[in-house]
């Protein structure tokens, strides 16, 4: 059955738009028949094909989701295992087990999708942001990475697979089974190969 | 996998970088604080930010005398207790405060007319630092000049201390306004725009010098008036065909309640500064929140109207037309 792929940005905070900019230009690319909605409220996210949670500030879209009672619904379709999620920077923090900082998850309410652990501010404050070009699998050449205030994936088990890394040993790029969790920022610049590996690993379950 | 790190550069500064941290901002509140509990609360009510300072807007109101860049070590103390970002003031033109901020570690300087301008001449050419600026603007004259200069971020000066939205509101009309009117504009009408906003520019030459300015004469760093005006052209292009600043625009000078913050987001902002507005009230951490919720949910007036209950005196107000020019700080500035 043909169905028109319907794409959620999440948008309680955070660069939003950037990422509804890129999901628009992909979803054009891969000429995949899709739209690309703001998610504010909890209804809205039965109905959603996929999810995108961008980047921000994780404690502040952690309160809002948690408050508005998205968190719940979010949590609802993980367990049934049928929305795939890209997570940015914050979504990436997000999508993670466990945080190196979190103690009883006081600070940043977890969606506890994916076998990580994740280190907040993890280069340090906003002068020691960077942008470089990295090698992600399965890309021909290298993808320039914007990064932050970034955290990074400290820790991965179970069915994490390692998509990339920086100084040898830093992974910032992962997937299990449908979510994708990156500490950069791939909506802040026109290369969109990351949105559409998001959507190529999200429609070979829905085509 | 192959590792590339020994043949790719790591760029740290870049216009990219201080744009998009200003982008993670967006949809979410700073809020000033003046030590390491009001920070906590700030962080902990859902603040995305904290503005450090030593005195809120208020207080430097009432005080008087000249309001410099907080003590560092009030600073570090607040950038110590918090893991979101951390912002502090410079006086406007004090390109040795905002030195110091950054080599502090501030994660954002705002040159910021709520203190004493410290150049009467020139803005902080902000293009030669590592950390993103933001800076108050009345006009899209004043938003241009402080985006060609290297600002991130924009906001409105409003009229800081006062718990008074209007100037607030008045400054976002004022910019929103004329960026209709630039749609209606073809190239040569652009130019002449370009021309007058880079008056200040010239002007400041001219009183050092008595001299005419031409478009060789250097009047901003290395910068000609010719060079200038071109550059404030391409902005105006861009912002004709966005029908917005290129850069993040918050509201900020006098949000006080949660719809205070839900009508500068439904004019356009894309998040707000609230300053005294929070803990010159009576229940800081609950009107924290307050103000963080219909920021997140400006477009739903149930939530506003939920969120704006119970929360006690909001700070006392000041009517600006009881202040005399020299008490207006959205004059400082231009």
């Amino acid at each position: 059955m043909v169905k028109t792929l319907l794409a959620g940005v999440l948008g309680v905070q955070g660069d939003v738009s950037e990422h509804v900019f890129s999901m628009k230009n992909a979803l054009k690319e891969k000429n995949v028949d899709g739209r690309v909605v703001v998610v504010k409220q909890k209804k809205e996210i039965d109905n959603l094909d996929i999810l995108i949670i961008p980047g921000g500030e994780s404690t502040t879209i952690s309160k809002i989701l948690y408050k508005s009672g998205i968190y719940d619904r979010v949590v609802r379709r993980i367990e049934n295992d049928d929305l795939p999620i890209m997570g940015t920077c914050a979504g990436c923090v997000l999508l993670a087990k466990e945080l190196t900082d979190n103690e009883n998850e006081e600070e940043v309410r977890l969606l506890h999708a994916m076998d990580i652990k994740v280190e907040r501010n993890a280069f340090g404050r906003q002068r020691e942001s960077f942008e470089k070009k990295i090698e992600f699998k399965g890309f021909d050449y290298p993808y320039n990475a914007v990064f932050i205030r970034a955290p990074i994936i400290r820790k991965t088990w179970g069915r994490c697979e390692i998509l990339a890394k920086i100084n040898k040993e830093m992974v910032v790029a992962v997937r299990q089974n449908r979510f994708l969790a990156l500490s950069f920022h791939p909506e802040l610049t026109n290369d969109v190969r990351i949105h559409k590996y998001f959507l190529d690993m999200s429609i070979l379950r829905y085509r | 996998m192959r590792d590339v790190d020994d043949v790719a550069k790591t760029r740290y500064g870049t216009d990219l970088l201080k744009k998009g941290f200003a982008k993670m901002q967006k949809g979410g509140v700073i809020m000033d604080v003046t030590n390491p509990e009001q920070a906590r609360i700030a962080e902990e009510s859902g603040a995305v930010a904290v503005m450090a300072l030593e005195r809120v807007p208020a207080d430097i109101r009432a005080d008087g005398g000249v309001a410099r860049m907080a003590d560092p070590q009030v600073i570090e103390e607040i950038m110590d207790s918090v893991s979101i970002p951390v912002m502090a003031k410079v006086r406007i033109g004090h390109f040795a405060e905002a030195q110091a901020l950054q080599a502090l570690g501030v994660d954002m300087i705002d040159e910021s007319e709520v203190l004493t301008p410290a150049d009467p001449f020139y803005h902080i050419d902000k293009r030669k630092f590592i950390v993103p600026f933001v800076c108050g603007c009345r006009s899209l004259g004043e938003a241009v000049r402080r985006i060609w200069e290297g600002a991130a971020m924009i906001r409105t000066k409003g009229e800081a201390g006062t718990g008074n939205i209007v100037e607030a509101i008045r400054h976002q009309r004022m910019v929103t306004g004329m960026i209709k009117k630039l749609g209606w504009m073809n190239n040569n009408e652009l130019h002449v725009l370009a021309e007058e906003y880079a008056q200040s520019y010239a002007n400041a030459v001219k009183t050092f010098t008595g001299g005419d300015v031409d478009d060789n004469t250097i009047v901003f760093e290395e910068y000609t008036y010719g060079e200038i005006k071109k550059d404030l052209f391409k902005i105006l292009q861009d912002i004709k065909k966005m029908q917005r600043l290129p850069v993040v625009n918050f509201a900020a000078g006098g949000i006080a309640t949660p719809a205070d913050a839900a009508i500068m987001m439904q004019l356009g902002s894309d998040g707000v500064f609230v300053g005294s507005g929070i803990f010159k009230s009576s229940n800081p951490r609950e009107r924290a929140k307050a103000i963080v919720e219909a920021v997140a949910h400006y477009n739903e007036p149930h939530i506003v109207a939920k969120v704006s209950k119970k929360l006690g005196e909001a700070m006392p107000g000041i009517e600006i037309k009881t202040l005399s020019e020299e008490q207006l700080l959205q004059e400082r500035g231009w």
